[in-house]
Protein backbone atom coordinates (compact mmCIF):
# COMPACT_ATOMS: atom_id res chain seq x y z
CA UNK A 1 0.00 0.00 0.00
CA UNK A 2 1.48 3.24 -0.89
CA UNK A 3 -0.06 5.84 1.06
CA UNK A 4 0.15 5.67 4.82
CA UNK A 5 -3.04 5.35 7.19
CA UNK A 6 -3.31 7.99 10.30
CA UNK A 7 -2.56 4.79 12.48
CA UNK A 8 1.40 4.02 11.99
CA UNK A 9 0.72 0.46 13.94
CA UNK A 10 -2.01 -0.04 11.45
CA UNK A 11 0.63 0.14 8.53
CA UNK A 12 2.86 -2.06 10.62
CA UNK A 13 0.59 -4.47 10.96
CA UNK A 14 -0.43 -4.69 7.34
CA UNK A 15 2.88 -4.56 5.99
CA UNK A 16 3.82 -7.14 8.34
CA UNK A 17 1.34 -9.72 7.59
CA UNK A 18 1.94 -9.21 3.54
CA UNK A 19 5.36 -10.06 4.32
CA UNK A 20 5.11 -13.03 5.87
CA UNK A 21 2.84 -13.87 2.90
CA UNK A 22 5.70 -13.28 0.43
CA UNK A 23 7.67 -15.59 3.22
CA UNK A 24 5.48 -18.35 3.03
CA UNK A 25 4.80 -18.03 -0.95
CA UNK A 26 9.04 -17.97 -1.18
CA UNK A 27 9.13 -21.30 0.83
CA UNK A 28 6.77 -23.27 -0.75
CA UNK A 29 8.15 -21.96 -4.66
CA UNK A 30 11.23 -23.54 -3.14
CA UNK A 31 9.29 -26.94 -2.00
CA UNK A 32 8.22 -26.83 -5.83
CA UNK A 33 11.49 -26.94 -7.24
CA UNK A 34 13.16 -28.71 -4.96
CA UNK A 35 10.87 -31.79 -4.95
CA UNK A 36 10.92 -31.93 -8.24
CA UNK A 37 14.52 -31.57 -8.18
CA UNK A 38 14.17 -34.37 -6.10
CA UNK A 39 12.70 -36.46 -8.98
CA UNK A 40 14.63 -35.39 -12.10
CA UNK A 41 18.36 -36.66 -9.76
CA UNK A 42 16.73 -39.10 -8.05
CA UNK A 43 17.71 -38.39 -4.49
CA UNK A 44 15.79 -39.72 -1.76
CA UNK A 45 17.77 -36.76 0.57
CA UNK A 46 15.93 -34.16 -1.15
CA UNK A 47 12.72 -35.82 -1.21
CA UNK A 48 12.32 -35.80 2.51
CA UNK A 49 13.64 -32.18 3.00
CA UNK A 50 10.83 -31.27 1.48
CA UNK A 51 8.74 -33.10 3.44
CA UNK A 52 10.57 -31.53 6.84
CA UNK A 53 9.41 -28.39 5.61
CA UNK A 54 6.08 -28.93 4.89
CA UNK A 55 5.04 -28.42 8.87
CA UNK A 56 6.35 -25.01 8.89
CA UNK A 57 4.27 -23.62 6.14
CA UNK A 58 1.60 -25.56 7.83
CA UNK A 59 2.80 -23.49 10.80
CA UNK A 60 3.04 -20.07 8.98
CA UNK A 61 -0.37 -20.57 7.58
CA UNK A 62 -2.18 -20.59 11.09
CA UNK A 63 -0.12 -17.75 12.05
CA UNK A 64 -0.85 -15.76 9.37
CA UNK A 65 -4.53 -16.87 9.91
CA UNK A 66 -4.72 -15.79 13.29
CA UNK A 67 -3.10 -12.26 12.66
CA UNK A 68 -5.46 -11.66 10.37
CA UNK A 69 -8.57 -12.05 12.82
CA UNK A 70 -6.62 -10.15 15.32
CA UNK A 71 -6.17 -7.01 12.60
CA UNK A 72 -10.12 -7.43 11.67
CA UNK A 73 -11.08 -7.41 15.17
CA UNK A 74 -9.18 -4.77 16.17
CA UNK A 75 -8.99 -2.31 13.32
CA UNK A 76 -12.30 -3.08 11.48
CA UNK A 77 -10.71 -2.50 7.90
CA UNK A 78 -12.56 -1.34 4.87
CA UNK A 79 -12.17 -1.03 1.57
CA UNK A 80 -8.98 -1.86 -0.05
CA UNK A 81 -7.50 -2.76 3.58
CA UNK A 82 -10.24 -5.18 3.68
CA UNK A 83 -10.33 -6.75 0.39
CA UNK A 84 -6.21 -6.68 1.11
CA UNK A 85 -6.95 -9.15 4.24
CA UNK A 86 -9.63 -11.14 2.77
CA UNK A 87 -7.07 -11.71 -0.66
CA UNK A 88 -4.52 -12.84 1.87
CA UNK A 89 -7.12 -14.93 3.50
CA UNK A 90 -7.12 -16.84 -0.09
CA UNK A 91 -3.76 -16.51 -1.05
CA UNK A 92 -2.11 -18.35 2.22
CA UNK A 93 -5.04 -21.33 1.88
CA UNK A 94 -3.71 -21.37 -1.96
CA UNK A 95 0.23 -21.36 -1.12
CA UNK A 96 -0.57 -24.24 1.81
CA UNK A 97 -1.70 -26.02 -1.18
CA UNK A 98 1.11 -25.72 -3.16
CA UNK A 99 3.04 -27.01 -0.14
CA UNK A 100 0.41 -29.62 -0.35
CA UNK A 101 1.59 -30.70 -3.79
CA UNK A 102 5.11 -30.61 -3.46
CA UNK A 103 4.60 -32.74 -0.59
CA UNK A 104 2.97 -34.99 -2.52
CA UNK A 105 5.87 -35.03 -5.36
CA UNK A 106 8.21 -35.64 -2.90
CA UNK A 107 6.26 -38.65 -1.39
CA UNK A 108 5.99 -40.07 -5.00
CA UNK A 109 9.69 -39.55 -5.31
CA UNK A 110 10.25 -41.57 -2.29
CA UNK A 111 8.12 -44.38 -3.49
CA UNK A 112 9.18 -44.38 -7.25
CA UNK A 113 13.24 -44.72 -5.21
CA UNK A 114 11.57 -47.42 -2.98
CA UNK A 115 10.31 -49.67 -5.75
CA UNK A 116 14.07 -49.30 -7.44
CA UNK A 117 13.25 -46.51 -10.17
CA UNK A 118 16.47 -45.18 -11.51
CA UNK A 119 17.24 -43.19 -13.96
CA UNK A 120 18.07 -46.57 -16.33
CA UNK A 121 14.33 -46.93 -16.81
CA UNK A 122 14.63 -43.19 -19.33
CA UNK A 123 11.43 -41.99 -18.10
CA UNK A 124 10.43 -38.51 -19.55
CA UNK A 125 11.40 -37.10 -16.04
CA UNK A 126 13.13 -34.15 -17.59
CA UNK A 127 10.18 -33.49 -18.71
CA UNK A 128 8.52 -32.84 -15.75
CA UNK A 129 11.47 -30.24 -15.43
CA UNK A 130 10.31 -28.87 -17.88
CA UNK A 131 6.90 -28.47 -16.51
CA UNK A 132 7.45 -27.15 -13.31
CA UNK A 133 10.04 -24.49 -14.31
CA UNK A 134 7.19 -22.71 -15.82
CA UNK A 135 4.72 -23.93 -12.85
CA UNK A 136 7.41 -22.13 -10.32
CA UNK A 137 8.05 -19.37 -12.56
CA UNK A 138 4.45 -18.31 -12.75
CA UNK A 139 4.16 -18.63 -9.02
CA UNK A 140 7.33 -16.18 -8.33
CA UNK A 141 5.75 -13.79 -11.05
CA UNK A 142 2.53 -13.80 -8.98
CA UNK A 143 4.05 -13.41 -6.01
CA UNK A 144 6.32 -10.64 -7.29
CA UNK A 145 2.94 -8.87 -8.64
CA UNK A 146 1.73 -9.14 -5.06
CA UNK A 147 4.44 -7.79 -3.31
CA UNK A 148 3.71 -4.25 -5.71
CA UNK A 149 -0.02 -4.55 -6.31
CA UNK A 150 0.89 -4.91 -10.11
CA UNK A 151 -2.24 -5.93 -11.64
CA UNK A 152 -0.27 -6.05 -15.33
CA UNK A 153 2.09 -8.54 -14.09
CA UNK A 154 -1.27 -10.29 -12.35
CA UNK A 155 -2.85 -10.08 -15.98
CA UNK A 156 0.51 -11.28 -17.60
CA UNK A 157 0.45 -14.64 -15.00
CA UNK A 158 -3.38 -15.42 -16.05
CA UNK A 159 -2.38 -15.07 -19.74
CA UNK A 160 0.87 -17.81 -19.50
CA UNK A 161 -1.28 -20.19 -17.64
CA UNK A 162 -2.30 -21.93 -21.13
CA UNK A 163 1.63 -22.75 -21.36
CA UNK A 164 1.40 -25.38 -18.45
CA UNK A 165 -1.96 -26.75 -19.26
CA UNK A 166 -0.37 -27.49 -23.35
CA UNK A 167 2.99 -28.79 -21.14
CA UNK A 168 0.61 -30.98 -19.16
CA UNK A 169 -1.66 -32.32 -22.12
CA UNK A 170 1.88 -32.94 -24.24
CA UNK A 171 3.45 -34.84 -20.92
CA UNK A 172 0.07 -37.32 -20.19
CA UNK A 173 0.59 -37.93 -24.65
CA UNK A 174 4.30 -39.13 -23.92
CA UNK A 175 3.48 -41.02 -20.80
CA UNK A 176 0.90 -42.56 -22.69
CA UNK A 177 3.31 -43.69 -25.24
CA UNK A 178 5.56 -44.83 -23.01
CA UNK A 179 2.94 -47.37 -20.76
CA UNK A 180 2.18 -48.67 -24.18
CA UNK A 181 5.41 -49.39 -25.89
CA UNK A 182 6.75 -51.14 -22.59
CA UNK A 183 4.45 -52.40 -19.62
CA UNK A 184 6.78 -52.23 -17.14
CA UNK A 185 6.41 -48.94 -17.03
CA UNK A 186 3.18 -48.52 -16.17
CA UNK A 187 3.26 -48.37 -12.28
CA UNK A 188 5.91 -45.28 -12.41
CA UNK A 189 4.58 -44.09 -15.41
CA UNK A 190 1.05 -43.48 -13.63
CA UNK A 191 3.39 -41.86 -10.86
CA UNK A 192 4.28 -39.34 -12.85
CA UNK A 193 0.87 -38.46 -14.23
CA UNK A 194 0.25 -38.00 -10.92
CA UNK A 195 3.97 -35.45 -10.32
CA UNK A 196 2.42 -33.91 -13.40
CA UNK A 197 -1.11 -33.21 -12.71
CA UNK A 198 0.25 -31.74 -9.22
CA UNK A 199 3.00 -29.54 -11.03
CA UNK A 200 -0.17 -28.27 -13.04
CA UNK A 201 -2.08 -27.49 -10.02
CA UNK A 202 0.80 -25.60 -8.85
CA UNK A 203 0.35 -23.39 -12.19
CA UNK A 204 -3.41 -22.82 -11.22
CA UNK A 205 -2.74 -21.70 -7.72
CA UNK A 206 -0.69 -19.16 -9.06
CA UNK A 207 -3.38 -18.08 -11.10
CA UNK A 208 -5.46 -17.88 -7.92
CA UNK A 209 -3.13 -15.62 -7.24
CA UNK A 210 -2.98 -13.31 -9.70
CA UNK A 211 -7.16 -13.13 -9.10
CA UNK A 212 -6.51 -12.14 -5.52
CA UNK A 213 -4.01 -9.21 -6.43
CA UNK A 214 -6.39 -7.82 -9.00
CA UNK A 215 -9.27 -8.08 -6.34
CA UNK A 216 -7.36 -6.30 -3.86
CA UNK A 217 -6.06 -3.85 -6.43
CA UNK A 218 -9.31 -2.71 -8.43
CA UNK A 219 -12.17 -4.30 -6.15
CA UNK A 220 -13.11 -6.44 -9.01
CA UNK A 221 -13.22 -10.61 -8.77
CA UNK A 222 -12.65 -12.05 -11.61
CA UNK A 223 -12.72 -15.27 -10.34
CA UNK A 224 -14.53 -17.61 -13.34
CA UNK A 225 -13.77 -15.70 -16.10
CA UNK A 226 -12.17 -15.69 -19.67
CA UNK A 227 -8.27 -13.73 -19.99
CA UNK A 228 -10.32 -11.93 -22.21
CA UNK A 229 -12.31 -10.85 -20.10
CA UNK A 230 -10.26 -10.10 -17.60
CA UNK A 231 -8.38 -7.68 -19.36
CA UNK A 232 -11.07 -5.66 -20.03
CA UNK A 233 -12.72 -5.93 -16.67
CA UNK A 234 -9.05 -4.70 -15.44
CA UNK A 235 -8.84 -2.00 -18.14
CA UNK B 1 -18.81 15.76 -8.17
CA UNK B 2 -21.24 15.18 -11.28
CA UNK B 3 -24.40 17.90 -11.39
CA UNK B 4 -26.96 15.04 -11.48
CA UNK B 5 -26.87 12.36 -8.61
CA UNK B 6 -28.62 9.43 -9.88
CA UNK B 7 -30.41 7.15 -7.58
CA UNK B 8 -30.59 3.00 -9.26
CA UNK B 9 -33.92 3.48 -10.87
CA UNK B 10 -35.68 1.12 -8.24
CA UNK B 11 -35.54 3.55 -5.71
CA UNK B 12 -37.95 6.26 -4.97
CA UNK B 13 -36.28 10.03 -4.02
CA UNK B 14 -38.04 11.22 -0.61
CA UNK B 15 -35.96 14.44 -0.96
CA UNK B 16 -34.15 15.80 -3.97
CA UNK B 17 -31.29 18.40 -3.28
CA UNK B 18 -30.87 20.67 -6.52
CA UNK B 19 -27.81 22.73 -6.69
CA UNK B 20 -27.70 23.71 -3.32
CA UNK B 21 -25.39 26.49 -2.06
CA UNK B 22 -25.47 27.62 1.68
CA UNK B 23 -23.28 30.06 3.17
CA UNK B 24 -22.97 31.32 7.07
CA UNK B 25 -22.64 35.20 5.99
CA UNK B 26 -19.97 35.11 3.02
CA UNK B 27 -18.42 31.80 3.98
CA UNK B 28 -19.36 29.20 1.00
CA UNK B 29 -20.36 26.01 3.32
CA UNK B 30 -22.16 23.96 0.75
CA UNK B 31 -21.04 24.03 -2.86
CA UNK B 32 -23.85 22.57 -5.51
CA UNK B 33 -25.00 19.64 -3.95
CA UNK B 34 -27.40 17.50 -6.00
CA UNK B 35 -28.22 14.32 -4.28
CA UNK B 36 -31.69 12.01 -3.89
CA UNK B 37 -32.66 10.77 -0.11
CA UNK B 38 -34.52 7.63 -1.60
CA UNK B 39 -37.42 7.22 0.47
CA UNK B 40 -37.92 4.64 3.13
CA UNK B 41 -34.30 3.87 3.62
CA UNK B 42 -31.37 4.71 6.00
CA UNK B 43 -28.81 7.65 4.48
CA UNK B 44 -25.86 8.49 6.29
CA UNK B 45 -23.64 11.47 5.68
CA UNK B 46 -19.76 10.59 6.55
CA UNK B 47 -16.99 13.09 6.75
CA UNK B 48 -14.32 14.99 8.35
CA UNK B 49 -15.42 18.13 10.41
CA UNK B 50 -16.59 21.11 9.08
CA UNK B 51 -17.20 19.06 5.84
CA UNK B 52 -20.99 20.54 5.91
CA UNK B 53 -22.90 17.05 6.33
CA UNK B 54 -24.51 18.61 9.41
CA UNK B 55 -25.29 21.63 7.30
CA UNK B 56 -27.05 19.45 5.06
CA UNK B 57 -28.83 18.38 7.12
CA UNK B 58 -30.01 21.01 8.69
CA UNK B 59 -31.62 22.49 5.47
CA UNK B 60 -33.57 19.51 5.05
CA UNK B 61 -36.31 21.38 7.61
CA UNK B 62 -34.59 25.10 7.24
CA UNK B 63 -33.38 24.40 10.51
CA UNK B 64 -30.99 27.07 9.64
CA UNK B 65 -33.11 29.70 9.42
CA UNK B 66 -33.26 30.17 13.43
CA UNK B 67 -30.18 31.78 13.14
CA UNK B 68 -29.59 35.00 10.73
CA UNK B 69 -26.86 35.88 8.00
CA UNK B 70 -27.17 32.26 6.83
CA UNK B 71 -29.32 31.19 3.59
CA UNK B 72 -29.87 28.76 1.43
CA UNK B 73 -29.69 28.81 -2.46
CA UNK B 74 -30.95 25.97 -4.49
CA UNK B 75 -34.11 23.65 -4.18
CA UNK B 76 -34.76 20.88 -1.99
CA UNK B 77 -37.63 19.04 -2.74
CA UNK B 78 -40.07 17.03 -0.31
CA UNK B 79 -41.75 14.85 -2.57
CA UNK B 80 -41.56 17.58 -5.34
CA UNK B 81 -42.68 20.55 -3.28
CA UNK B 82 -39.72 23.40 -2.84
CA UNK B 83 -39.68 23.24 0.86
CA UNK B 84 -37.06 26.15 0.38
CA UNK B 85 -39.77 28.22 -1.28
CA UNK B 86 -42.64 26.41 0.34
CA UNK B 87 -45.24 29.84 1.47
CA UNK B 88 -45.99 26.82 4.17
CA UNK B 89 -45.45 27.32 8.37
CA UNK B 90 -41.91 26.49 8.58
CA UNK B 91 -43.31 24.39 11.85
CA UNK B 92 -45.26 22.48 9.12
CA UNK B 93 -42.02 21.62 7.40
CA UNK B 94 -40.58 20.75 10.66
CA UNK B 95 -43.65 18.12 11.26
CA UNK B 96 -42.86 16.57 8.21
CA UNK B 97 -39.27 16.40 8.50
CA UNK B 98 -38.44 15.85 12.20
CA UNK B 99 -34.97 16.00 13.82
CA UNK B 100 -33.12 14.89 16.79
CA UNK B 101 -29.76 16.47 17.81
CA UNK B 102 -26.70 15.17 19.22
CA UNK B 103 -26.66 15.41 22.57
CA UNK B 104 -30.57 14.36 24.18
CA UNK B 105 -32.77 17.44 24.56
CA UNK B 106 -35.38 16.57 27.13
CA UNK B 107 -38.11 19.31 27.82
CA UNK B 108 -38.50 20.30 31.66
CA UNK B 109 -41.15 17.99 31.70
CA UNK B 110 -42.36 15.12 32.48
CA UNK B 111 -41.73 11.86 30.42
CA UNK B 112 -45.69 11.65 29.10
CA UNK B 113 -46.14 15.89 28.10
CA UNK B 114 -42.50 15.54 26.64
CA UNK B 115 -44.03 13.30 23.83
CA UNK B 116 -47.72 14.72 24.26
CA UNK B 117 -46.59 18.34 23.81
CA UNK B 118 -45.41 18.33 20.17
CA UNK B 119 -48.06 16.05 19.14
CA UNK B 120 -50.81 19.03 20.89
CA UNK B 121 -49.19 21.47 18.37
CA UNK B 122 -50.63 19.75 14.91
CA UNK B 123 -53.18 17.39 16.67
CA UNK B 124 -56.25 18.00 19.17
CA UNK B 125 -56.65 14.21 20.78
CA UNK B 126 -58.75 13.10 22.98
CA UNK B 127 -57.26 11.74 26.28
CA UNK B 128 -57.33 7.81 25.58
CA UNK B 129 -55.94 8.76 21.80
CA UNK B 130 -53.13 10.60 23.26
CA UNK B 131 -52.40 7.89 25.66
CA UNK B 132 -51.89 5.53 22.83
CA UNK B 133 -49.85 7.63 20.75
CA UNK B 134 -47.36 8.57 23.95
CA UNK B 135 -47.33 4.37 24.29
CA UNK B 136 -46.81 4.07 20.41
CA UNK B 137 -43.93 6.63 19.95
CA UNK B 138 -42.36 4.73 23.72
CA UNK B 139 -42.77 1.40 21.89
CA UNK B 140 -41.04 2.57 19.08
CA UNK B 141 -38.25 4.05 20.67
CA UNK B 142 -37.88 0.81 22.46
CA UNK B 143 -38.26 3.21 25.29
CA UNK B 144 -41.71 1.73 26.90
CA UNK B 145 -40.91 -1.14 29.14
CA UNK B 146 -38.00 1.28 30.68
CA UNK B 147 -40.77 4.25 31.16
CA UNK B 148 -44.13 2.84 31.57
CA UNK B 149 -44.00 2.92 35.28
CA UNK B 150 -43.18 6.27 35.71
CA UNK B 151 -44.52 8.49 32.92
CA UNK B 152 -45.18 11.25 35.36
CA UNK B 153 -41.50 11.33 36.55
CA UNK B 154 -39.39 14.05 34.53
CA UNK B 155 -37.42 12.96 31.73
CA UNK B 156 -34.28 14.96 32.38
CA UNK B 157 -34.16 11.57 35.38
CA UNK B 158 -33.55 9.56 32.34
CA UNK B 159 -30.04 8.02 31.25
CA UNK B 160 -28.25 9.99 28.31
CA UNK B 161 -29.41 6.74 26.56
CA UNK B 162 -32.89 6.99 27.52
CA UNK B 163 -33.13 10.49 27.06
CA UNK B 164 -32.15 10.01 23.44
CA UNK B 165 -34.29 7.33 22.62
CA UNK B 166 -36.87 10.02 24.19
CA UNK B 167 -36.04 12.38 21.96
CA UNK B 168 -36.32 9.98 19.16
CA UNK B 169 -39.69 9.02 20.41
CA UNK B 170 -41.23 12.50 20.61
CA UNK B 171 -39.65 13.17 17.00
CA UNK B 172 -41.97 10.02 15.53
CA UNK B 173 -44.61 10.90 17.58
CA UNK B 174 -46.08 13.22 15.63
CA UNK B 175 -45.46 10.98 12.79
CA UNK B 176 -43.08 12.83 10.47
CA UNK B 177 -42.23 11.49 6.99
CA UNK B 178 -38.53 12.00 6.85
CA UNK B 179 -36.01 11.50 10.24
CA UNK B 180 -33.04 13.87 10.19
CA UNK B 181 -30.64 12.68 12.79
CA UNK B 182 -27.55 14.15 13.77
CA UNK B 183 -24.67 11.88 15.71
CA UNK B 184 -27.59 10.59 17.68
CA UNK B 185 -25.18 8.21 18.92
CA UNK B 186 -22.03 10.61 19.57
CA UNK B 187 -23.02 10.90 23.57
CA UNK B 188 -23.82 7.29 23.98
CA UNK B 189 -22.42 3.77 25.49
CA UNK B 190 -22.46 1.18 22.99
CA UNK B 191 -25.43 -0.59 24.45
CA UNK B 192 -27.51 2.42 23.73
CA UNK B 193 -26.12 3.04 20.20
CA UNK B 194 -27.20 -0.74 19.61
CA UNK B 195 -30.48 0.11 20.48
CA UNK B 196 -30.60 3.47 18.92
CA UNK B 197 -29.32 1.38 15.39
CA UNK B 198 -31.74 -1.03 15.87
CA UNK B 199 -34.32 1.35 15.99
CA UNK B 200 -32.63 2.89 12.87
CA UNK B 201 -34.03 -0.41 10.91
CA UNK B 202 -36.94 -0.72 11.84
CA UNK B 203 -37.93 2.79 11.66
CA UNK B 204 -37.23 3.32 8.62
CA UNK B 205 -40.15 0.74 7.09
CA UNK B 206 -42.14 4.28 7.71
CA UNK B 207 -40.31 6.67 7.62
CA UNK B 208 -37.02 7.75 5.39
CA UNK B 209 -34.03 8.41 7.42
CA UNK B 210 -30.84 10.60 7.49
CA UNK B 211 -28.03 10.67 9.44
CA UNK B 212 -24.99 12.25 10.07
CA UNK B 213 -22.29 10.58 12.09
CA UNK B 214 -18.78 10.64 12.80
CA UNK B 215 -18.58 6.80 13.44
CA UNK B 216 -17.83 5.20 9.97
CA UNK B 217 -18.66 2.14 11.33
CA UNK B 218 -22.15 3.33 12.47
CA UNK B 219 -22.59 4.17 9.03
CA UNK B 220 -21.40 1.07 7.68
CA UNK B 221 -23.85 -0.78 9.87
CA UNK B 222 -27.38 1.37 9.78
CA UNK B 223 -27.67 2.48 6.13
CA UNK B 224 -28.82 1.56 3.06
CA UNK B 225 -26.67 4.55 1.10
CA UNK B 226 -23.78 6.31 2.12
CA UNK B 227 -22.78 10.25 1.02
CA UNK B 228 -19.17 11.19 1.58
CA UNK B 229 -18.75 15.12 2.27
CA UNK B 230 -15.93 17.05 1.93
CA UNK B 231 -14.95 20.70 2.28
CA UNK B 232 -18.47 21.44 1.49
CA UNK B 233 -18.36 19.13 -1.94
CA UNK B 234 -20.50 16.22 -1.95
CA UNK B 235 -17.89 13.83 -3.00
CA UNK B 236 -19.35 10.65 -3.73
CA UNK B 237 -22.62 8.67 -3.29
CA UNK B 238 -23.87 5.39 -3.44
CA UNK B 239 -25.35 2.13 -1.70
CA UNK B 240 -23.59 1.41 1.60
CA UNK B 241 -22.07 -1.67 0.47
CA UNK B 242 -20.32 -0.23 -2.41
CA UNK B 243 -18.55 2.93 -0.26
CA UNK B 244 -16.79 0.88 2.48
CA UNK B 245 -16.29 -2.13 0.12
CA UNK B 246 -15.63 -0.56 -3.13
CA UNK B 247 -15.64 3.41 -3.45
CA UNK B 248 -15.29 4.85 -6.47
CA UNK B 249 -13.34 8.16 -5.54
CA UNK B 250 -9.69 7.40 -3.95
CA UNK B 251 -10.70 10.53 -1.50
CA UNK B 252 -13.17 8.44 -0.26
CA UNK B 253 -11.43 5.31 0.19
CA UNK B 254 -8.58 7.50 1.93
CA UNK B 255 -11.07 9.01 3.85
CA UNK B 256 -12.87 5.24 5.26
CA UNK B 257 -9.63 3.36 5.46
CA UNK B 258 -8.05 5.93 7.54
CA UNK B 259 -5.76 7.77 5.54
CA UNK B 260 -6.89 10.91 5.63
CA UNK B 261 -4.46 13.49 7.48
Amino acid sequence: MSDKHLSTQFDAELSGISTRVLEMGGIVESQVARSVYALTNFSAEIASEVLMTEERVNQIEVEIDRDLSTIIARRQPTARDLRLLIAISKTIANLERVGDEAARIARTVQRLLNSGVSSRLRLPVKDLGYESELAVAQLRKALDAFARLDVDKAVEVLKADDLIDQEFEGLMRKLITFMMEDPRTISSSIDLVFVAKAIERVGDHAKNLAEQIIYIVKGTDVRHNSVNDVESLVR
Amino acid sequence: MDTKVNLPVTEKPKLSVRNLNFYYSSFHALKNINLDIPENKVTAFIGPSGCGKSTLLRTFNRMFELYPDQRAEGEILLDGENILTSKDDVSLIRAKVGMVFQKPTPFPMSIYDNIAFGVKLFETLPRIEMDERVEWALKKAALWNEVKDKLNQSGSGLSGGQQQRLCIARGIAIKPEVLLLDEPCSALDPISTGKIEELIHELKTDYTVVIVTHNMQQAARSSDYTAYMYLGDLIEFGPTSDVFMKPKKKDTEDYITGRFG
